[in-house]
């Protein structure tokens, strides 16, 4: 498929697609945790996010997509100068992937041809910058989430092994998706994600009916359907540019601090993460919503995906954390 | 209306819809018993290449030829089977672990035409994986095709050409989108790729029939096609009152129709469709299918079933070796290896180049503790009662949301009146144990030789995927029914202790949790005979009880 599905076409999954505009505005949320039914149109979503995000600046050739010729990592080569527009990087993680893949190894050829010890940088590298995806993460295995645990909190993937020993930037938005009946998430890892949507199928038949249409028309005569929806795409990456050139103006009065902070203790979240993550959220929905201040009005908005994952675990809770959030919030923040 | 396809008929059908349209379908699930009927059919196929479950990455994603590397002095780099677009045959797909799935889902996504999986699946839990099953359009059960009822099977190459070019050009009938989506909702089908490779297929058929606009019977045979085996269909047989099987109103659906859907001149009234598919695969298969689907969410392989000690986790100093047969090379611990001979092999051998022998290939190894699975074997008789039982699903609750710290896996059998009953496979899941656990009943007869036996079975089972089973029994007293159901108390008690004896040989590790109010000589006996430490705990709670399982079992 040359060209994927239009983010702008997707029917519903509002929850969804607010997380990943959000993080497009401001990276530094932290990531997106899709969980769900199968065929809900968790991967479209990632792949259309792809084709939606603007353009970053990168120099030519460099492996982990530096946006200067001097941020270029000395083992990537020297004479690497020139600056080209490529498309944001959104990196696949396939279950299974070896750590060599994911961190990076040593490279073969040079190894063998001429003797050298060189770096053939991984999956990690290529993500810098960008999104990493992972589809099922919580069938991932565990040596590799400690890996991903890692360098998700430093921003720098460190490679000491085979006689290496290289570091390069590594800052990528985890986004990943699963099925929670198939195993549950660690928390470790679960914490770090900035945002958590549940999607489900869509319930209604009118819905389903259109989500076929739209797909049958995308797949019968795509380039029409592609014109079709090219407005609506480019408008919204223009507001996701527009919101991160008005973040940094943003004015976060104390109020809406002392709200994050109660709403916490409310919940009984574990850590600060909780309270940073619904505040760097809520400034982003704002700065989308084109606000001048953040208001409690935004705290709401994104009060259960930056909350309802963060909850301590309680065996006995039949209505989900997504509930609980929901209850406290209508009593903390009326 | 039409007759449903013949077993025979769903065969061409199916084959002929794939040969049209491949990256539409993304492929087949064929079920069957390797036999001649099998080779007959997977000849008929589009040319495909074939893979194994256990294949690596590197034949998969392309790596280093290390032969032709050697020979040839310079890197040489064998092409992986997913850099070419072509379809590709899935042997002993119900093997097929989590990672391959994954990764031949998301060849299916993005670039891969087709893929088909044979399904030699004889056991209710084994079958496709389910990220496989939801992409793969068509869906073919050989084993109640008998030879005599089939025939020679070959497509003319110029018909499938022909049908490929009038393929862009079919229409499908206006309600036909609606309609299939709401036959697929009504069948209770959550995922919203089986309405969308049901077009596909109705597209295909249509142009492989010749009609420019899709007929009810095309539309109807699609819809078999795809969606018959996906559904959860209720279990009693549909067969049963053909007259009242509307489909079940979608919730809301009602609301949500400005239309009413009288049956007018609607072309094709969605229950006339439901019924057609459900006549279409006999009640047992799709019985049969949805075990599979609920065992196989059950198994919840958490992170990775089987493990092998050549391919992941913590890698442990490379030994002499021979790559192959799942076995990797270590390139840098080869290197080091020859690198003290070079000198004198170059001498020796006249030439520049890097003179690598076969002494010197070392062969990585990993070290993995493989996840451990908890049985819990609880006494849910009358004397136990409700209490003790509410405690064992509180224990396990907690062990549970303790478990994804460290790797255990969880599974609960019960046993009362004359059976016992597995009330949840091995998993990590904190929700779908919750929904299991709700309705666990009690009352009746000790079992205890039957309880014992299901755990012995499920721990064999658990061993099989690659985990380390411990059976821990909770239970108050001696066993009062024997393996044949007979209120028998000698019987019953030869019978445990047999079963507990084959435990012990089998090497399973075994805990005994005695929770009858006053310690009982029997069971002290019981774990004399498991090797398993016994553990008296009158009036156990569920976090006590957590808390001793995890002492015994060392943390």
């Amino acid at each position: 498929m040359s060209q994927p599905f239009p983010f702008s076409a997707i029917v519903g999954q509002e929850a969804m697609k607010q997380a990943m505009v959000l993080t497009a505005i401001d990276p530094g949320i932290g990531g997106v945790l899709v969980f769900g039914d199968r065929g809900t149109g968790k991967s479209t979503a990632v792949r259309a996010l792809a084709a939606l995000l603007p353009e970053i600046t990168a120099v030519e050739g460099c492996p982990v997509n530096s946006a200067r010729p001097e941020d270029v990592p000395a083992w990537a080569g020297t004479g690497l100068r020139k600056l080209v527009q490529r498309p944001t990087p959104v990196i696949d993680l396939p279950l299974g992937a070896t750590e060599d893949r994911v961190v990076g190894a040593l490279d073969i050829e040079r190894a063998l041809t001429r003797g050298e010890k060189a770096f053939e940088p991984g999956l990690l590298a290529r993500a810098n910058r960008g999104y990493l995806y992972i589809d099922e993460v919580n069938l991932l295995e565990d040596h590799i989430v400690d890996l991903l645990l890692d360098v998700a909190q430093s921003g720098e993937n460190v490679v000491e092994r085979e006689g290496l020993s290289i570091r390069h930037p590594a800052r990528f938005v985890l986004v990943g998706s699963g099925n929670p009946e198939e195993g549950e998430l660690r928390p470790q890892l679960l914490d770090r994600f900035g945002l958590s949507v549940e999607v489900r199928s869509p319930r209604d038949v009118e819905t389903r009916v259109e989500v076929m249409r739209r797909r049958d028309a995308y797949e019968n005569d795509t380039a029409a359907f592609m014109k079709k929806w090219r407005a609506k795409d480019s408008a919204l990456r223009k507001a996701i540019l527009a919101a991160r050139a008005a973040l940094g103006g943003l004015k976060t009065p104390n109020t809406v601090l002392h709200d994050c902070a109660s709403l916490c203790i409310a919940l009984g979240s574990d850590g600060l993460r909780g309270e940073l993550t619904l505040l760097r959220a809520a400034r982003a929905q704002a700065a989308y919503e084109g606000a001048a201040t953040v208001s409690r009005s935004h705290l709401k908005t994104v009060a259960t995906s930056t909350l309802s994952h963060r909850l301590r675990r309680d065996p006995l809770d039949e209505a989900g954390s997504g509930a609980r959030v929901a209850r406290i919030l209508a009593e903390t923040l009326p | 209306m039409s007759q449903p396809l013949s077993p025979w008929a769903r065969v061409q059908t199916a084959l002929a819809v794939l040969a049209v349209d491949p990256a539409g379908l993304k492929g087949l699930w064929l079920r069957a018993r390797a036999s001649d009927l099998r080779a007959r059919v997977t000849a008929a196929l589009p040319p495909a290449r074939r893979l194994h479950p256990s294949i690596d990455d590197a034949s998969l994603f392309g790596g280093v030829d290390l032969a032709a590397t050697l020979a040839a002095g310079h890197l040489i780099r064998s092409k992986g089977l997913l850099a070419d677009p072509t379809p590709l045959l899935l042997t002993m797909a119900e093997r097929s672990p989590a990672g391959l799935s994954a990764r031949l889902a998301l060849w299916l996504d993005t670039q891969g035409p087709c893929l088909i999986a044979l399904d030699e699946g004889a056991d209710p839990d084994e079958g496709l994986p389910a990220a496989l099953a939801d992409r793969l359009g068509l869906f073919l059960d050989l084993s109640d095709l008998a030879w005599s009822d089939t025939e020679g099977l070959s497509f003319d190459a110029g018909e499938i050409a022909a049908a490929r070019a009038r393929l862009a050009a079919v229409r499908l009938p206006d309600k036909a989108l609606e309609s299939l989506t709401k036959v697929a909702f009504a069948m209770g089908i959550p995922s919203l790729r089986a309405p969308r490779l049901a077009i596909r297929a109705a597209r295909a058929l249509a142009a492989w029939r010749g009609e420019d606009v899709a007929s009810d019977d095309t539309l109807r045979h699609a819809a078999e096609l795809v969606l018959a085996h996906r559904g959860d269909l209720p279990a009693e047989a549909p067969e049963a009152e053909p007259e009242q099987a509307p489909p079940p109103p979608p919730p809301e659906g009602e609301a949500g129709e400005d239309s009413p859907p009288e049956p007018q001149e609607d072309r094709l009234p969605e229950d006339v469709l439901l019924e057609a598919i459900r006549a279409a695969l006999p009640a047992d298969l799709l019985a049969q299918l949805a075990a599979g689907k609920a065992a196989r969410s059950a198994k919840g392989s958490g992170t990775g079933a089987a493990r092998k000690g050549n391919h992941r986790g913590r890698p442990l100093p490379p030994l002499a070796g021979t790559p192959g047969a799942g076995k990797r090379i270590d390139l840098v611990a080869t290197l080091r290896a020859a690198a003290p001979w070079q000198p004198l092999r170059r001498r020796e051998a006249g030439s520049a180049r890097l003179e690598i022998r076969k002494s010197d290939l070392r062969i990585k190894r990993y070290q993995q503790s493989s996840d451990r699975v908890l049985i819990f074997a609880v006494d849910a008789s009358g004397s136990s009662a409700f209490a003790r039982l509410a405690e064992a699903k509180g224990a396990v609750e907690l062990l549970l949301a303790q478990a994804y710290a460290r790797r255990d896996h969880v599974a609960l059998i019960a046993f009362r009146g004359q059976s016992a009953e597995l009330i949840l496979p091995p998993t990590r899941s904190l929700v779908q144990t919750k929904r299991r656990l709700a309705g666990l009943p009690g009352g009746g007869g000790t079992p205890l030789a039957a309880g014992l036996r299901m755990a012995f079975d499920l721990a064999q089972q658990a061993r099989a995927r690659g985990m380390t089973p411990t059976v821990a029994l909770l239970t108050d007293g001696r066993g009062n029914i024997a393996l044949d159901g007979r209120a028998d108390r000698a019987q019953a008690e030869a019978d445990s202790l047999q079963i507990a004896r084959a435990l012990r040989l089998q090497g399973l590790p075994a805990l005994v949790i005695d929770i009858a109010n006053r310690p009982q000589p029997a069971l002290r006996q019981m774990a004399l005979v498991l090797d398993a430490p016994y553990l008296p705990l009158p009036r156990a709670d569920a976090q006590r009880l957590s808390g001793v399982l995890q002492a015994a079992l060392g943390g």
